[in-house]
């Protein structure tokens, strides 16, 4: 009997729920079977990947101090995704906020006022807008598509970032290494758990959680954000200007970038240097759809991502798996999630008939 | 007389719609045939199961004598059928010649020749070596008929060919097609315009619903005769109180010409156009004129540019540039023909579709959502208008059209707008709730609102209208008190004869 997709005439709120858990399950199963035919014990591989690293304090220290910077990006990308607003650049608007805030600091490298650290999460929330306002204001002025811009701009963010290690910012006693000077204490965030890296900057990305929660569950703009991308005639009927859409989308996915850039330089890195985020920006995009672009969601899904880029160091070590299986971690994710996103929408039907 | 093409029991059902409904039709060799229906009545469902772009789920197909299932268009190129899409599709970077190679084989050079050849043999002109982004849209539609041409189809199907072409393409086009029928090849005509058909066309299939409802020889028939097969209904005389309009305008248009940014939109001339408060002025017309583009206008989700002319006013207030927003706030109510994705949206709850319109009348405090509020609204919305659903958080795309239609209109008649503008506000409702609809519409005008409804079902515009309209090509007709008109005299305007018509109204 043959069968045709159909389209849902409402969408299942459990398949919606079920898609992200599906999609995480056939992770689980796709990557047990990679192991296997990479000659490990998958039981062993995956104790290692995605149950060893929560056993020890460092462990969850560590998922905490990746979660930070994923979970931030992610509910700013979310709310210009949900808009249909297509941010795809968030590693820039990260590197361009780990610069400013770096430059602060270096230039008040001695200072050991409580306001740096403040000054230098502003300074790097409002660069990463500012990166993504370019894109915002190509599209809005010259209908340059923002996802071509926004992933172009974080190459040259990047570029940006080499030349300033290594030329400007560059540590005149560091034997011409390309990186800066250590930023002076007043320019960290504070520990947040004895015996691990992990800082007071997850507690930013957490009440960025709340706020997030609040504009999209609360707000009249969160709302007109929604409807703009849901239906974008409804949108225009209801008179809900589009541009302002496209302007509030890209702000705050810059400006949560950004900020979580100030978290990486001010955090565990403690220096600008040429590579300041293993692909946070790009990571957090899986985050927000696998989250199901819910402020709540993503933060069980910023924690999943955070743990395998966590396990995946760590059973390097210990298993021997190759330091590419995180990355491979995440694109079956999210090939996964694309593809069990569609029987959220759509069901197979038997083809019949009736009248 | 042996068809080329006979399809019997054709059915294609959709999830939500049986689009053609056991059809049966008969192409004689050399003949254009008309396929005549309102919009939605099935005609392009129709031509894509025979251009094989979906298949039937019921019937057969014979061609040429013999059972055929055409399970792609390059199939039905192969049997002899060529396609001509009201929407093109060519490489506008490309030249016509290296467009059409794309489609057929030989080389560039002997298909430039071709196509000159062919071009003079029909009357359609055009040189082989511009760039198609330089034709106009007429010289486009040229291009795709010489490519089927060159295929040399035995059917050719014009899908509204009309739509996009100046009156005097029009004729152009018409002597090409009856060159093409003399030399023995057959054409299905698409088409809502009941003049053409009758000028051009040996035979028609009526469609209405998905189902044959008659065939005719349109040259025997006059256009009321072939407006009241295709929309099936008679007349009723209007049964409310007379009118008793304010003098001050509530909307006035003077002199609108408009040109949509869309090609394919229809271009509005001259139009003149007032309300009054306490009267319903109704805009009769076959969908496709002109109405959508002039609602657009009106509800602000189109605004006039520069290179447009003439005014709209809302009240005293000018509004050619005022936004949707701003609009509603000097009291106007719109409720949009689209229902689903355009009046409400459809994943959305009752309660966030109530806010949708509503929000500044006390639903929100500081930019945030006032749940409570947001939810009463919407109960009353459902509770006064007798919409059937799960309650407050069903999502709009859950309830049957009726009742959402019902939602809509009775959340803008909730926001108490003084000028209160609807485009088929009762299609595809039942007789229960599209009789409630208008007599919520009558109890506003007598509550000194004024009303303008734009509408295709002219037996609804005769029963709540004060006066009426017709819209034809983007020209509005002179006011008619809908007293006093007749089916007959709108039902000829609605073809374009009002013209010379004197103000009557």
């Amino acid at each position: 009997m043959p069968y045709r997709l159909v389209a849902r005439t409402e969408p299942s709120l459990r398949a919606q729920l079920l898609v992200p858990l599906a999609a995480i399950l056939l992770t689980l199963l796709a990557g047990s079977l990679l192991f296997t035919l990479l000659g490990k014990n998958a039981l062993d591989a995956f104790y290692a990947f995605f149950i060893e690293p929560l056993t020890t304090r460092y462990g969850i220290g560590e998922v905490l101090l990746k979660m930070g910077p994923l979970l931030l990006i992610a509910q700013g990308l979310a709310i210009g995704f949900r808009a249909r607003v297509w941010n795809i650049g968030a590693e820039g608007q990260l590197l361009v906020g780990a610069i400013a805030a770096g430059a602060l600091a270096l230039h008040f490298e001695s200072s050991d006022s409580v306001w740096l650290l403040p000054a230098m999460i502003c300074a790097g929330t409002l660069a990463g807008a500012a990166w993504a306002g370019i894109a915002a204001w190509l599209r809005t002025s010259c209908n340059a598509n923002e996802i071509l811009v926004t992933f172009m701009l974080s190459s040259i963010a990047l570029q940006l970032l080499y030349y300033l290690v290594s030329g400007p910012l560059r540590d005149p006693m560091g034997m011409s290494f390309p990186q800066s000077a250590l930023f002076g204490d007043a320019a960290m965030f504070a520990p947040l758990m004895d015996n691990t890296r992990v800082n007071t900057s997850l507690l930013l990305a957490l009440i960025a959680s709340l706020v997030a929660w609040i504009f999209v569950q609360r707000s009249m703009p969160g709302f007109k954000l929604l409807v703009g991308g849901q239906a974008p005639e409804a949108a225009r009927y209801a008179g809900f200007a589009q541009k302002r859409a496209v302007w509030i989308g890209l702000l705050i996915g810059g400006a949560a970038a950004g900020m979580a850039g100030v978290g990486e330089v001010a955090g565990p890195l403690g220096l600008l240097q040429r590579s300041i985020s293993p692909g946070y920006g790009f990571a957090a995009i899986i985050v927000a759809f696998l989250g199901g672009l819910h402020p709540i969601g993503i933060v069980f899904a910023a924690f999943f991502m955070a743990l395998i880029y966590v396990g995946g160091d760590m059973s390097l070590v210990s298993v021997g798996l190759p330091n590419s299986s995180t990355t491979i971690f995440q694109g079956m994710l999210l090939v996964f999630y694309l593809a069990c996103f569609l029987f959220a929408h759509h069901r197979l039907q038997r083809i019949e008939i009736k009248r | 007389m042996n068809s080329l093409l006979q399809l019997r029991g054709i059915s294609k059902i959709y999830p939500a719609v049986v689009a053609n409904d056991r059809i049966d039709l008969d192409i004689a060799p050399g003949e254009i045939h008309a396929i005549l229906g309102e919009n939605g009545a099935g005609k392009s469902t129709l031509m894509k199961l025979i251009y094989g772009v979906s298949q039937p789920d019921e019937g057969n197909i014979t061609w040429q004598g013999k059972p055929v299932v055409i399970k792609s268009p390059a199939q039905a190129r192969n049997l002899g059928i060529g396609m001509v899409f009201q929407h093109f599709s060519l490489f506008e970077s490309l030249s016509v010649a290296q467009n059409i190679s794309l489609a057929v084989k030989g080389s560039i050079k002997h298909l430039s020749e071709q196509v000159e050849a062919v071009g003079e043999e029909f009357g359609l002109p055009l040189s082989a070596d511009t760039l198609v982004h330089s034709l106009s849209v007429g010289e486009r539609q040229r291009v795709e008929i010489i490519r089927c041409l060159l295929q040399q189809p035995k059917l050719l199907i014009m899908d509204e060919p009309t739509s996009v072409l100046p009156p005097q393409g029009v004729q152009q086009l018409f002597n090409t097609l009856r060159k093409l029928r003399d030399t023995g090849c057959s054409i299905l005509y698409i088409s809502h315009k009941l003049e053409e058909i009758r000028q051009l066309c040996d035979k028609a299939t009526i469609l209405r619903s998905g189902k044959v409802v008659a065939t005719a020889r349109p040259g025997e028939h006059s256009n009321e005769e072939l407006a009241h097969l295709m929309i099936g209904r008679t007349i009723a005389p209007p049964e409310h109180a007379p009118a008793e309009p304010a003098s001050e305008q509530a909307l006035s248009v003077t002199q609108l010409a408009y040109e949509p940014d869309d090609p394919f939109g229809t271009r509005l001339k001259d139009i003149n156009l007032q309300v009054y408060p306490g009267e319903i002025v109704g805009i009769a017309g076959v969908s496709g004129n002109g109405q959508n583009e002039l609602m657009r206008l009106i509800s602000g989700e189109e605004m006039l540019t520069k290179q447009d002319t003439g005014d709209i006013f809302i009240g005293s207030q000018k509004s050619n540039t005022l936004t949707a927003t701003q609009r509603r706030t000097l009291g106007l109510g719109f409720v949009p023909e689209e229902r689903l994705g355009r009046g409400a949206v459809p994943d959305l709850s009752l309660s966030f579709n109530g806010l949708l319109t509503a929000y500044r009348h006390g639903l929100t405090r500081f930019g945030m959502i006032r749940h409570k509020k947001v939810r009463a609204f919407a109960d009353e919305c459902i509770a006064q208008n007798d919409v059937r659903c799960g309650g407050n958080q069903s999502v709009a795309a859950s309830l049957s059209g009726g009742n959402l239609q019902k939602f809509i209109v009775g959340r803008e008649i909730a926001l108490a707008p003084s000028l209160f503008v609807l485009s088929q506000p009762t299609w595809g409702l039942d007789v229960g709730a599209a009789s409630n609809i208008r007599k919520a519409l009558l109890q506003l005008r007598d509550n000194g609102a004024a009303i303008l409804v734009v509408s295709e079902e002219l037996e609804e515009l005769f029963e709540i209208s004060d006066r009426l309209h017709v819209i034809y090509d983007g020209y509005l007709s002179p006011s008619l008190n809908a007293r006093s008109a007749t089916a007959t005299q709108i039902g000829r305007w609605m073809t374009g004869e009002f013209s010379n018509a004197g103000e009557v109204a």
